[in-house]
């Protein structure tokens, strides 16, 4: 456990020397809020609310996408990886490191979002509401940090960015975090559902207001999390297999 | 004491046999020279001995136990061939995360100064110059104070002081009763350092032996000459016929000569070079065995030296 933190902290370290990386994944959604949100949803508190819920979903989706994506990837290509492997410590405290680094991250990159939220908008949250809606975000994180493991596992890290950069728009307006619950045109309606961002942005959704989560959507988040497990779980084995067996 | 051991270790990656039944033992107290050229197989029989990888065949140990279970890589400290330190982070931070990994780590600033890093802890890595991110690396191996390290090429880019001061923190390291076991492709690093040296070609160990008796194969001249029939000839490690010349690998050119003259034979053309590390490689490595003592004709099939 304590080499957990070692690994958390120094990877943690290792990104925050680079500022504009941890900018990146908080810009899209506060950028996102400013254009979109404030102007014309800014003076309805229970609007304003949802759509920044959907905005931190959308920080959320894409800040696990981006860093496990693209930083597994990229980990893969240095020796120093390796050289770790050689350290007294199984590849356990690496990776459960690297999981808490991404979280700690994650949460770093939404309080732009939220900032927004809470200042230029009537958004409001009691602070029962707020711990609860944050606590749903380590939730909602676990199927886009599987996707992340996925691409960055199996992917070198040039086509990992390209991938990264592919599935991360359409999951957010697919997922119709760019529209009111139930608001969004006719056929994002329909395939929302069957996106594992829709039933992320409901959980969100139910935790800051009145939200009745669909059945249907929750059930596709279940079955997008254990297809991307076990995606993410072979990718890591083959690799595993590739260069330490 | 044996420290790490290999037993008939095969590895094996896809088509291409890496290591074939590789014989090794460093015992307590050694500090063995991995002498070979690139592709011999020297980082792979160190990345079987230090747990990245598994033998396809036959065993490896550390300490009498698995290299891939971590409690039994408490006591050793490795350098890869590669350095690649993550360079956003200090130097200090380095040494103090590879630190967090020992019970008993070498403090900071000791480690430093003993690699002639003392005044680089705050620099970033990635700020370093080739030769003060590949002494880092070295360092690294030593934080845990191992009782066995690894070094897999660790003077390969450095400049000669630079070389000088690793050579010294490795010597320091084994006086004081540490085991070491180093690879290089760099005869001379083997010579100044190495008591023992096992030479490994095409996967295979060829010779494993004092640094006097490798010098003394590695000391080997190359006499050329156009003859169309040769003699019984002492010294002898190989011979080949290369567009009608003789070429005669030999351990004594003079003797060798003298037993041309001796026997009548007819010659002409005759020169005599002195054969690189890398050409002593081939004549070891290339499937014609020098045979020790004896005195061998042209391209006996032999078997590989295991002394």
């Amino acid at each position: 456990m304590q080499l957990t933190l070692v690994h958390a902290r120094y990877q943690l370290l290792e990104i925050i020397r680079i500022p504009v990386a941890v900018f990146g994944s908080a810009f899209f959604p506060a950028a996102a809020m400013i254009f979109f949100v404030v102007p014309f949803a800014g003076d309805d508190a229970t609007g304003a609310t949802f759509a920044t819920a959907s905005m931190v979903t959308f920080s959320v989706m894409s800040a696990n996408i981006f860093q496990y994506g693209i930083g597994v990837a990229e980990d893969r290509d240095q020796p120093w990886n390796p050289y770790t492997r050689t350290l007294p410590a199984g590849p356990a405290p690496r990776f459960a490191g690297r999981v808490l680094a991404g979280l700690a991250l994650t949460y770093l990159s939404l309080i732009p979002v939220v900032v927004i939220g809470a200042t230029l908008t009537a958004a409001h949250l009691s602070p029962a509401a707020f711990l609860l809606a944050a606590g749903t975000v380590a939730v909602i994180s676990v199927p886009f940090t599987l996707m992340g493991l996925a691409i960055g596992y199996s992917l070198p890290s040039k086509a990992a960015i390209v991938i990264a950069q592919v599935v991360f728009l359409p999951l957010a307006f697919g997922g119709g975090l760019l529209s009111a619950p139930g608001e969004a045109p006719g056929f994002i309606e329909t395939i929302a559902p069957y996106l594992p961002t829709r039933g992320a942005a409901e959980l969100m959704w139910a935790s800051v207001g009145d939200f009745r989560v669909q059945p249907l959507a929750l059930i596709m988040l279940g079955v997008w999390v254990v297809v991307l497990a076990s995606l993410a779980g072979w990718a890591y084995r083959r690799d595993e297999g590739r260069r330490f067996s | 004491m044996t420290l790490a051991r290999a037993d008939q270790a095969s590895r094996r990656y896809g088509d291409v046999l890496a290591l074939d039944r590789v014989d090794l033992e460093v015992r307590a107290g050694e500090l063995v020279g991995l002498l070979g050229p690139n592709g011999a197989g020297k980082s792979t029989l160190m990345n079987l001995l230090v747990g990245l990888r598994r033998p396809s065949s036959g065993r490896v140990e550390l300490f009498g136990g698995d290299p891939r279970d971590p409690a039994t890589r408490r006591q050793i400290g490795v350098t890869p061939q590669e350095t690649g330190l993550p360079g956003t982070l200090r130097v200090g931070e380095v040494v103090d995360f590879v630190s967090a990994h020992y019970a008993d780590p070498v403090p900071r600033g000791e480690l430093l100064d003993r690699f002639g890093l003392g005044d680089l802890g705050k620099r970033q890595t990635g700020g370093l110059s080739g030769g003060q991110r590949r002494r880092l690396a070295v360092a690294l191996a030593f934080v845990g104070r191992p009782r066995l390290v690894l070094l897999d090429e660790p003077t390969t880019g450095l400049d000669v002081a630079a070389r000088h001061t690793l050579w010294e923190a490795i010597r320091a390291f084994h006086t004081d009763g540490g085991t070491v076991l180093l690879s290089s492709h760099y005869l001379e690093e083997v010579e100044a350092l190495a008591h023992r040296v096992v030479v490994i070609g095409q996967g295979r160990v060829l010779v494993d032996d004092t640094v006097d008796a490798v010098r003394g194969i590695v000391g080997v001249r190359r006499v050329s000459l156009v003859a169309d029939q040769l003699p019984d000839l002492p010294g002898l490690v190989r011979t080949e016929r290369i567009d009608g010349r003789l070429h005669l690998l030999t351990t004594d050119a003079d003797e060798l000569v003298r037993a041309l003259v001796r026997a009548g034979t007819t010659f002409s053309d005759l020169e005599v070079r002195p054969t690189s590390l890398e050409e002593a490689f081939l004549a070891i490595t290339s499937g014609d065995q020098p045979t020790g003592e004896q005195p061998a004709t042209a391209a006996a099939g032999g078997q590989p030296t295991t002394v």
